[in-house]
C-alpha cells in the first residue's frame, strides 16, 4: 500500500561559492514515514535540512511539499515553515522568555490563532514531556535535555506536517539523550512524518522506516532501517557502520 | 558675622535662576537622548546589513561624528549653517546626531553578539523578518545593550555643558553669571555656585545609573 507523497525532493544541487555540498539528491518522504539521514560528518545531512525549510538558498532542483513547490525564487517562507517544524542542535529557546511564551509565539504571531486555545495545546504537549509545572521558568533554569524537549514541544505547537530533526542529541550531555529520543520514539508512534538527522545509530534503527546514508553530497544508499543495518549494501555503508561495531573490533 | 558664602546659592532669584538652567540642561539631554535611543536602535539594525556599501555609509558617518569634536559639531550647525533655529534646537540636533552614531555602535555590537541560531529558531517558526527583530533580537538586544546605553546617556548630559558656547543659558552659564555679579561681595561664590552645580548634575544622573542597574538585576533572576 503507497502512502501519499508529503515531501519531495528532485535532483537538489546546493554549493558554497565552488564547493558543492549537495549533488543531486533524489528524497521522497511520505506521510508518516520516518526518514533517518545518516552519514560521515560534513557529507551535507545537515544542510539538506536546512535547504528543505529554506534556512539555506539552493542551486537547483525542486523541493515540493504536499505536491506545492517550495523551491522557486517566490516561495513565501514564512508561510511554508509554519507547516515544517524544526529542531536544531543547539535547541534554541529564547531566553528572553519563559517556556510557555517560547511555546506560544509561533501561535499567536505567526498562526494568530487565540490565546486560550493555543495554550491549551501548549499545555497538553508540556504534559505530555513531563515539564509542565516548569512552564513558568526561564529556559537558563532548565537542563540541556529538557531544553530539547521544549524546543521540540515549540514546533509541535505550530501543528506542522513534518518535522525536521536537526542533531537534536549532538549538543547533550549523554544522562539526558534517552528523555530526548524516548520523545521523538513517542512522535514517531502517533504518525508524525519526520526527517532525522542523527548519530545514534541505536535510535536510528528503532526509529526508522527508511534510511538514506549520504557521502560526499550524495546518496549512496537508501533502504529499509532493518536492511540497511543488517545487510548493507554498499562498501561505503558497511565501513561506515563498522566504526560504530565494537563488539567485532574486540571478539 | 558676614554672610558665608554659601548664601550666594539662595540669594535673590538666584536658586529659581539655577534650577531653571538645570531644566534647559535636562531639556537638551532628555530629547537628545530619546531621539538616539529611537534612531540608534534603526542605525544599528541597518549597520548589520548585508550590503557592504550600506555598511560603509554608515561607518563613515560613525566615524566622521567620533573624529570631530562636538564643539565644532556645533559650531558648524550654529554658525557655518547659520540655520537660525535658535541655540536649543541645534543643540538638540547636534546632540542627537552624536548620540545616534554612537547608540548604533552599541546596538550593532549587541545585534552582532547574539547567537545566529536565535534569528534561525525564529525563522524555522515562520516568523517574518520583521516579526523576528520585534520579539527576538530586539528585546534581547536591549538586554545586552543596557550598560552601554546607559552610560552614553549620562555623557550626553554631561556633555550638554558645551552648549555655552553657542549661546545657550544652561545651567553652567547661569552659574557663572551669578559669581560675576557676586564675586566682588563674596569672594568664595565659584566655590558654592560649582559645588552646587556639581550636586545638581549627580541629582540627575544618579537616578539613571540606578535605574539601569535595577533593570539588569531584574533580567539577570
Amino acid at each position: 500500500m503507497e502512502k501519499d507523497i508529503l515531501l519531495e525532493i528532485k535532483q537538489l544541487h546546493k554549493s558554497y561559492d565552488d564547493r558543492t555540498v549537495l549533488d543531486g539528491i533524489d528524497l521522497q518522504v511520505h506521510k508518516g514515514e520516518v526518514v533517518v539521514i545518516l552519514g560521515p560528518s560534513g557529507c551535507g545531512k545537515s544542510t539538506l535540512l536546512r535547504c528543505i525549510n529554506g534556512l539555506e538558498p539552493i542551486q537547483s532542483g525542486e523541493i515540493s511539499l504536499d505536491g506545492q513547490s517550495i523551491s522557486s525564487a517566490g516561495t513565501q517562507w514564512h508561510l511554508v515553515r509554519q507547516k515544517i517544524g524544526m529542531v536544531f542542535q543547539s535547541y534554541d529557546l529564547f531566553p528572553h522568555i519563559t517556556i510557555l511564551e517560547n511555546i506560544l509565539l509561533g501561535p499567536l504571531k505567526v498562526q494568530k490563532r487565540s490565546r486560550e486555545e493555543a495554550r491549551r495545546q501548549a499545555e497538553t504537549l508540556l504534559e505530555r514531556i513531563g515539564l509542565l509545572d516548569r512552564k513558568n521558568a526561564y529556559p537558563r533554569q532548565l537542563s540541556g535535555g529538557q531544553k530539547q524537549r521544549v524546543a521540540i514541544v515549540r514546533a509541535l505547537c505550530m501543528n506542522p506536517e513534518v518535522m525536521l530533526f536537526d542533531e537534536v542529541t549532538a549538543a547533550l550531555d549523554p544522562e539526558m539523550v534517552r528523555e530526548v529520543l524516548d520523545v521523538m520514539l513517542g512522535l514517531a508512534k502517533q504518525g508524525m512524518t519526520m526527517v532525522i538527522v542523527t548519530h545514534e545509530m541505536g535510535f536510528a534503527r528503532a526509529v526508522a522506516d527508511k534510511v538514506v546514508f549520504i557521502d560526499e553530497g550524495k546518496i549512496v544508499e537508501e533502504s529499509n532501517a532493518e536492511l540497511f543495518f543488517t545487510d548493507p549494501k554498499t562498501d561505503r555503508a558497511k565501513q561506515f557502520l563498522n566504526i560504530f561495531n565494537f563488539d567485532e573490533e574486540k571478539g | 558675622m558676614a554672610s558665608s558664602g554659601i548664601n550666594v546659592i539662595f540669594e535673590g532669584s538666584n536658586l529659581l535662576r539655577l534650577l531653571n538652567g538645570l531644566l534647559v540642561t535636562a531639556r537638551i539631554a532628555l530629547v537628545s537622548v530619546l531621539i538616539s535611543g529611537v534612531l540608534g536602535i534603526v542605525l544599528g539594525i541597518v549597520m548589520t546589513s548585508k550590503w557592504k556599501a550600506v555598511r560603509s555609509v554608515c561607518r563613515v558617518y560613525l566615524e566622521a561624528v567620533r573624529i570631530i569634536p562636538i564643539l565644532v559639531w556645533l559650531f558648524i550647525f550654529y554658525f557655518t549653517l547659520n540655520l537660525e533655529l535658535g541655540g536649543e534646537v541645534v543643540s538638540i540636533m547636534v546632540f542627537s546626531l552624536w548620540g545616534t552614531a554612537e547608540m548604533g555602535d552599541i546596538v550593532r555590537g549587541a545585534v552582532g553578539s547574539l547567537p545566529k541560531h536565535q534569528r534561525e529558531s525564529g525563522a524555522a517558526l515562520g516568523l517574518t523578518n520583521v516579526q523576528i527583530y520585534r520579539y527576538v533580537i530586539i528585546p534581547q538586544t536591549v538586554r545586552r545593550l543596557l550598560p552601554a546605553a546607559i552610560n552614553l546617556a549620562t555623557r550626553m548630559i554631561k556633555t550638554t555643558s558645551l552648549v555655552v558656547l553657542i549661546g545657550v543659558v544652561e545651567v553652567l552659564k547661569v552659574g557663572q553669571q551669578i559669581i560675576e555679579r557676586s564675586i566682588l561681595e563674596v569672594p568664595t561664590a565659584s566655590f558654592w555656585i560649582y559645588g552646587f552645580i556639581f550636586l545638581l548634575y549627580f541629582a540627575v544622573c544618579y537616578p539613571v545609573s540606578l535605574l539601569s542597574k535595577r533593570l539588569e538585576r531584574k533580567w539577570q533572576s
